[in-house]
């Protein structure tokens, strides 16, 4: 079967799509790879399906004519030829498909180059639209795109080791920053959990007694975000604290407005540790 | 035939309870477990606030034998007797606290801190 084999060549060779028909093989076979989705677009928007079906009746050059048999197939209006087309189709989706993506469908969406460009007759696949799709709206939008997994984010805290015994948190304002809260309230929290002391180093830095790893830090800010930063009614960590009446402290959330109260930070008993305590009497 | 409202069961009686955190009474009735870090590797683990009717005494040499560590009592002035253990005993003591063949406390009232 011609329309067979013509189709299979089309799979290995396809020729730009603009000029199909006059298309010489030599120039086939150079721009192949950069080319393929080309034709196709071209064979499914162009009326060329005259010139194809001739060619592919004729029994054209396999090489050359690849293309415009397929195009000839899915313009035409036979619905066997349709049909084999279709099938084609997708087993040139399948292998050559992925080739064209990675070859043709490259790029850059933020400078409008390669497959972006504002002219590019490519057909651009559905993966890459839906990729783009989520990149401009994380980008122009970040807040949509964050409301489905509800995705909060921080940056992990910075721990460097101090001599042997203290821990600094390096990032700490920036993180304060972020979750919207004192530096000095966060700090609090953290000695009260570690059941430490420190202090605040010139280049606003926390300086905490012990050795810390990164992921005891982290620990202890996910406590303090659930129990001092995310709103309990919508869980948005968009909220406010503010001391309230009775020395109380509430947090009002800014996306439903609900106001809830929080604990004061205790440190609670704090055992001896270290030197040891001065003898009575 | 029953008579609903001469039943002694109050179908109220969890909701009051479990509201209002701003309570004070409320608030005051959780067991701190915390770990403090000694030298080096070394760890301290102290729970405060156990309920007055256990016997604290008690309560550690059955929790020293099972966590094999040593612990003692020391008294705070403002948060009464603390057991305090050696090492990081965080988990065990909670489960122990939880435990039907513990002191079988609700898991609730009890809060544990540090990383
Ligand atoms: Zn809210």
């Amino acid at each position: 079967m011609a329309s067979a084999e013509e189709t299979k060549d089309t799979a290995t060779s396809h020729s730009l799509a603009p000029t199909d028909d006059e298309a010489p093989p030599a120039d086939d076979a150079v721009l192949d790879l950069g080319k393929k989705k080309k034709k196709k677009v071209k064979k499914t928007e162009d009326g060329e399906g005259a010139d194809g079906e001739a060619a592919a009746d004729g029994g054209l050059d396999l090489t050359l004519k690849k293309k415009k048999k397929k195009k000839v197939p899915k313009e035409g209006t036979e619905d066997e030829f349709a049909a084999k087309l279709a099938a084609l189709d997708l087993e040139k989706d399948g292998g050559d498909g992925e080739e064209t993506a990675a070859g043709e469908q490259s790029g850059d969406m933020e400078q409008g180059t390669g497959i972006w460009k504002h002219d590019e007759t490519k057909e651009i696949s559905y993966e890459l639209l839906l990729e783009r799709f989520f990149s401009l709206l994380s980008q122009k939008n970040p807040d949509h795109a964050s409301t489905g997994s509800r995705s909060y984010k921080i940056p992990p805290p910075q721990c460097l080791r101090e001599g042997n015994k203290k821990t600094i948190f390096a990032n700490i304002e920036e993180i304060c920053k972020r979750m919207k809260r004192s530096s000095e309230h966060v700090t609090a929290y953290l000695f009260a959990e570690l059941g430490t002391s420190g202090s605040v180093a010139g280049s606003k830095q926390l300086v905490i007694k012990g050795r810390f790893q990164q992921k005891q830090i982290e620990n202890v800010l996910r406590k303090y975000i659930i129990e001092y930063v995310t709103c309990k009614t919508c869980r948005s960590p968009d909220t406010d604290l503010n001391k309230g009446e009775n020395r109380l402290y509430f947090i009002t959330c800014n996306s439903c407005g609900s106001r809830r109260s929080v604990t004061a930070i205790k440190t609670g008993f704090s055992a001896q540790v270290g030197k040891r305590r001065k003898m009575q009497g | 035939m029953s008579i609903e409202n001469l039943k002694t069961f109050d179908p109220f009686a969890d909701a009051a309870a479990d509201d209002d955190p701003g309570s004070s009474s409320k608030q005051e009735d959780y067991i701190h477990i915390r770990i403090q870090q000694r030298n080096g590797r070394k760890t301290l683990t102290t729970i405060q606030g156990l309920p007055s009717k256990f016997d604290r005494k008690k309560i550690l040499t059955v929790v020293r034998k099972k966590f094999a560590c040593n612990g003692t009592v020391v008294i705070d002035a403002n948060m009464g007797e603390v057991i305090q253990l050696q090492g990081d005993q965080r988990k065990y003591m909670q489960e122990f606290l939880c435990d039907k063949k513990g002191l079988e406390l609700d898991p609730k009232t009890i809060k544990v801190h540090g990383f």
